[in-house]
C-alpha cells in the first residue's frame, strides 16, 4: 500500500520530552521535595533530589483569536505575536516570512514579538523541530484570516464583489475604480476590535507554495543589525534598576547533600545578601566579582555528605547492570537458526553537554507580589508553569519574557536558573540577575544521556537480513526504528539508573541510534560481501530516503572511491531519517598517525518544501559541524562524583580549524509539507566517519567519540 | 581594597573605582552597562569577551581591571560611527554571519584586531588566530566569508584603535 507522504511523515508527533528536573522545593518547612499536579494536589516526595516528570509540557493552546496572533495598528505597524523563541535557529525570520506571504506585505513590515507569556500566544516548546511543521502553519492561518478580514472590509465598504478587488503590498485594490484600503483603515474602522476578536478559521486559504513570494526565498535575521552592532540584550544583558548579582553555592559532588554551612562570612561583607531554603544556598552583591567571593566564603563552612557515584570509565557496565527490567535477548530463534550469518555488537556513546556560548541565566524582579523574569528558555509557558509551581503564584502574577538568547540546542527547557534567581530576588528585596558560570554549565546542566546499544542481526544466503534485535539502553527512542527491510524486527529502548542528569539534545537520542544502527549495518555489509551503499538500497524502499543516499552517493562518486582504500584514506557513507526530514552523508577521512581527520563531508538534505533556502544551508552546516564535536572529541568524563573536563580547555568542541570541505546539498520537495530541520541534519555524521575510519584501517570502532586504539596506528 | 582606574572606552574618558582584580568584562558590564561584550568561559578559552585593548583583541575576562588603567578600550558598542556601521560590521551582516550570535561581538572585534595587525590577510592567516573563537553554532563557514569580506574591504576604512 502506497503512503501519503505530505500527512502521515511530514508532521511529527508532538514534542514529547524527558528530562530531570531541579526541585528546590522553596518554602517548604522540612526538606522535602515536591510536585504540584494540575489540579493543584500537593505531593511530597522525601527523595530523591531529582523529580522526574515525562511529557512535553505548557498548554501550546496557540491563538485563540486573530487579536491574539496579530495586532494592526492604526499607523499601519504590523505586529505578529508569537510564544517560540529565537536562539539561532531561525524562528524569527521563518515565522515572519509566513505572516508576510499571507498578509501580502513586504517581509520588512513584519514586527515579530516572541516569547513573553504576558503578550504572546502559547506555541509550545521551541523545540523537536516543531516551529515549522506546527507554528508557520498557525501563524499562517491566523496572517490569512487577518487578510481575508480586510478583503471583507472592502468589499462592504465599497458594496462590490470579491473578485472585483486585488490585494498586494498590504492594499486593497477596487480594479474598476482604483481605490484602495489598507490594514491601518482596517484597524481605524469602528468594527476592528470586534472583527479581530473572532477565532481563526482552520480551513482558511493558504497560499500555495507556486504562488509564494515571501516563503521559499532567502531571508536573514529581522533584527541582525542589532547583533552586529552589540545593542541586542540577550537574557545574561538585562539590566534593572538597583539590580545585584546572584551565586549558588554548588555540591562539591554530585549527589552530596549539605549538611550544615555558615552564612555569616557572606553575610559581613558589605550590602551582600545570602539565603540558605533546604538545600538551596546563594548569594546576592552588587558586583558578580563580590558575590564570588561572598559564595566561595560560605564554601569553606559548608560541611556535605557525599554519595558514591560511578566513574565514567565504568559507565557502560554500570548501565548495563542497572537496565530496568534488563535487556531483552532476541527471541528470534528460527531466524538464527537458519541464518548464514548471525552479528552481535555492543554500541557505546559517551555523555555530552550542550555548551551554548551564553549560559543558563536569568533576571528576576519581584513588584508587588508579581514576578517578572527575563530568562533563556526554549519553553517560555513551561517555564512559567515551574516558577508558579516553585512558588506558589497564579498564571497572572508570573511573566517570564526571552530575549533572543544565545543558542540551546536542546539544553534550556529547565528553569533552575530562574527559580535560584527568583528566590534570591525575594531574599533580597531587588532584581538579581543570575548567570551560569562555564564550569557550572558543563555539571549541572542537564547531559545528553549516554547510550549502551545492543544490536543483534541475521543474514541469509543472499545476503538478505532475515532478522533485527536493537536495544537502546539509557538514552532514548527517538529514530530507534530501522529503515530498513529487516525480516522480524524488534527495537527497544530500555531505560536505566542514569548516574548524571539527562535531558534533551538536539535530535535526542536519534544521533545514537543512527550511530549504532548505520554501523552494524556496516558491519553487516562487510559480512554479506557487499558494498555499504548496494547493501543498504538493496533494503531500502522510503523513496525519499532513497533520493537522499542515492543523490549524496552520485554527487561524492561514491563507487570508484569506495574502491580506492588506502590505509591513511577512507570514505564512509550513512543514512536516515526523523522528524519527517531525511538525510544521508558520505565522508572522506584522512588518518594521520592514528589521529583522524575528517576531509569532507558531502550531505544530501531533504524536508519538504523550503521555506527559507539561506537558513536552511546555515542549520545543516552547523549541525555537521557541531556533530563532528560528539564524533570526534567530547565526551563528559566523572570521577567520585566529580566532573573531571568542565571548562572549554579541557571538553575541547569544533572550532574553525575543524570544518572539513562541504559539499551541502537541499532537496525541495514543494509537493510535500515543510519539516523542521535543525536537528536532523546532525545524525548521519558519527557513523559516517566510523564507517570511513574502518574503511581506511580495517578498525572498527563502535563508540562516540571515535577514536583509534593506540596499536591501531 | 578599591582603587581608581582611568580608561579610554569608546573615545570616552571613564573612571570606576573597584577592586583591582575584577576583570574587564565585568567592568564594562556592570559598571559601564556596556553588555555588548560577551561572558563565554571566564578563562580565555571562547573569546566571546575580545574587546579591542590599544587596538590588540583582547580577552576582557582575563584582563584585570588594573591592566586595562590608563588603556585605550574599544567595545561593539563603539566601532559603528552613528547610523554608519564598521566595515567589519557591514560584512557580518551582509554574509549574515550569526545564528544565535553570542559569539559575534568577539568574532567582530577579532576580526578589527587581525585587520590592524595584518591589513590583507590570507586563509592561513585568519584561521590560525580565529581557532581560539568559539562559536557553539558551528558558522564557521559564514564567518569565514565574513572576515574574507572584510578584509577586502577594509583596506580602506578607517579602525578605531
Amino acid at each position: 500500500m502506497k503512503r501519503d507522504l505530505t500527512t502521515d511523515e511530514a508532521l511529527p508527533p508532538e514534542y514529547e520530552e524527558e528530562v530531570e528536573r531541579v526541585d528546590y522545593g522553596f518554602g517548604l518547612k522540612r526538606r522535602s521535595f515536591v510536585q504540584i499536579l494540575g489540579a493543584g494536589l500537593l505531593i511530597a516526595v522525601g527523595a530523591p533530589a531529582l523529580a522526574q516528570r515525562r511529557g512535553g509540557r505548557g498548554g501550546s493552546g496557540g491563538a485563540r483569536s486573530i487579536a491574539a496572533r496579530i495586532h494592526l495598528g492604526k499607523d499601519g505597524t504590523i505586529v505578529v505575536m508569537t510564544g517560540k523563541v529565537e536562539g539561532g535557529q531561525g524562528a524569527r525570520a521563518e515565522l515572519s516570512q509566513a505572516a508576510a506571504e499571507e498578509l501580502r506585505v513586504p517581509l520588512g513590515r513584519i514586527q515579530l514579538v516572541m516569547a513573553d507569556t504576558s503578550l504572546v500566544p502559547d506555541d509550545g516548546i521551541t523545540a523537536g523541530s516543531g516551529s515549522t511543521p506546527r507554528t508557520v502553519p498557525a501563524v499562517r492561518q491566523g496572517a490569512a484570516a487577518a487578510r481575508e478580514l480586510l478583503i471583507d472590509f472592502a468589499c462592504q465598504r465599497w458594496s462590490v464583489e470579491r473578485n472585483a478587488v486585488k490585494l498586494s503590498d498590504g492594499k486593497v485594490t477596487d480594479t474598476s475604480s482604483q481605490r484602495s484600503l489598507t490594514y491601518s483603515d482596517l484597524a481605524a474602522s469602528e468594527d476592528a476590535a470586534q472583527l479581530l476578536q473572532q477565532p481563526v478559521r482552520a480551513d482558511v486559504a493558504l497560499t500555495s507554495v507556486k504562488e509564494w513570494k515571501v516563503l521559499g526565498n532567502p531571508a536573514g535575521r529581522p533584527n541582525g543589525r542589532d547583533i552586529v552592532t552589540g545593542a541586542h540584550k540577550y537574557p545574561s544583558d538585562i539590566i534593572r534598576p538597583g539590580m545585584l548579582y546572584g551565586k549558588v553555592l554548588r555540591a562539591p559532588s554530585f549527589g552530596a547533600k549539605l549538611t550544615s554551612v555558615d552564612l555569616g562570612p557572606a553575610r559581613a561583607m558589605t550590602d551582600v545578601v545570602a539565603v540558605q531554603d533546604g538545600q538551596f544556598v546563594g548569594v546576592a552583591a552588587p558586583t558578580d566579582f563580590l558575590a564570588e567571593q561572598a559564595r566561595a566564603a560560605i564554601a569553606k563552612t559548608a560541611k556535605w555528605e557525599p554519595s558514591s557515584h560511578p566513574a565514567s570509565k565504568d559507565l557502560f557496565a554500570y548501565l548495563k547492570q542497572h537496565a530496568q527490567g534488563h535487556a531483552a535477548a532476541s527471541p528470534f530463534a528460527d531466524e538464527r537458526a537458519k541464518a548464514k550469518h548471525v552479528l552481535r555488537q555492543s554500541y557505546h556513546v559517551a555523555y555530552v553537554q550542550h555548551a551554548p556560548l551564553e549560559p543558563r541565566a536569568a533576571v528576576a524582579e519581584w513588584t508587588d507580589g508579581k514576578l517578572t523574569v527575563w530568562t533563556g528558555t526554549q519553553n517560555p509557558f513551561g517555564y512559567r508553569s515551574d516558577l508558579m509551581r516553585a512558588f506558589h503564584l497564579a498564571e497572572d502574577h508570573v511573566r517570564v519574557v526571552v530575549p533572543d538568547l544565545g543558542g540551546g540546542f536542546g539544553g534550556k527547557h529547565t528553569a533552575e536558573a530562574a527559580e535560584e534567581a527568583v528566590r534570591l530576588a525575594q531574599a533580597a528585596g531587588k532584581p538579581v540577575s543570575l548567570r551560569w558560570t562555564r564550569a557550572e554549565e558543563f555539571t549541572w546542566a542537564y547531559f545528553r544521556p549516554a547510550a549502551l546499544i545492543e544490536a543483534e542481526a541475521s543474514l541469509d544466503a543472499k545476503g538478505a537480513l532475515t532478522s533485527w534485535h536493537f536495544i537502546n539502553i539509557n538514552s532514548g527512542g527517538s529514530a530507534i526504528d530501522t529503515p530498513y527491510r529487516s525480516g522480524n524486527a524488534r527495537c527497544e529502548f530500555v531505560r536505566s539508573d542514569a548516574p548524571l542528569r539527562q535531558g534533551s539534545y538536539r535530535v535526542l537520542a536519534a544521533t545514537a541510534n543512527t550511530f549504532a544502527r548505520e554501523s552494524f549495518m556496516d558491519e553487516l555489509a562487510a559480512v554479506a560481501g557487499a558494498d555499504p551503499l548496494d547493501f543498504r538500497l538493496a533494503h531500502l524502499e522510503n523513496p525519499r530516503l532513497r533520493a537522499v543516499l542515492e543523490t549524496a552517493a552520485t554527487r561524492f562518486n561514491w563507487k570508484e572511491r569506495a574502491t580506492k582504500r588506502t590505509p591513511t584514506t577512507g570514505v564512509g557513507l550513512a543514512c536516515g531519517t526523523e522528524k519527517g526530514s531525511y538525510v544521508a552523508a558520505c565522508v572522506e577521512v584522512g588518518i594521520d598517525q592514528g589521529k583522524i581527520i575528517v576531509r569532507r563531508v558531502c550531505q544530501v538534505f531533504e524536508c519538504g518544501a523550503i521555506l527559507n533556502p539561506e537558513n536552511l544551508l546555515s542549520q545543516v552546516q552547523g549541525a555537521i559541524i557541531m556533530g563532528l564535536g560528539p564524533a570526534l572529541r567530547e565526551e563528559m568524563r566523572f570521577e567520585n562524583g566529580e566532573m573531571l573536563n568542565a571548562s572549554f580547555r579541557k571538553y575541547q568542541v569544533p572550532r574553525f580549524e575543524d570544518v572539513p570541505e562541504l559539499d551541502i546539498h537541499l532537496l525541495n520537495r514543494p509537493d510535500l509539507a515543510s519539516a523542521g530541520a535543525g536537528e536532523t541534519p546532525i545524525m548521519v555524521v558519527a557513523p559516517a566517519i566510523g564507517n570511513a575510519v574502518f574503511h581506511a584501517t580495517g578498525v572498527r570502532v563502535r563508540s562516540m567519540p571515535i577514536s583509534l586504539p593506540k596499536t591501531a596506528s | 581594597m578599591n582603587s581608581k582606574f582611568t580608561l579610554t572606552v569608546n573615545g570616552q574618558s571613564r573612571t570606576v573605582t573597584t577592586d583591582p582584580h575584577r576583570p574587564l568584562l565585568d567592568v564594562l558590564r556592570e559598571d559601564l552597562q556596556l553588555t555588548g561584550t560577551k561572558y563565554g568561559c571566564g578563562e580565555g578559552q571562547c573569546r566571546a569577551c575580545t574587546v579591542l585593548i590599544n587596538g590588540k583583541a583582547s580577552a576582557s575576562c582575563v584582563t584585570p581591571i588594573s591592566e586595562a588603567d590608563k588603556q585605550t578600550i574599544v567595545t561593539i558598542e563603539g566601532l559603528a560611527e552613528g547610523d554608519r556601521l564598521h566595515p567589519v560590521q557591514e560584512a557580518f551582516l551582509a554574509e549574515g554571519a550569526f545564528q544565535c550570535g553570542y559569539c559575534t561581538p568577539g568574532m567582530i572585534l577579532a576580526t578589527v584586531g587581525l585587520l590592524n595587525e595584518l591589513p590583507n590577510p590570507s586563509d592561513e592567516d585568519i584561521l590560525p588566530r580565529m581557532q581560539r573563537h568559539l562559536c557553539r553554532c558551528c558558522h564557521y563557514p559564514k564567518l569565514l566569508k565574513a572576515i574574507r569580506r572584510a578584509a577586502g574591504q577594509t583596506t580602506k576604512a578607517t579602525t578605531p584603535k
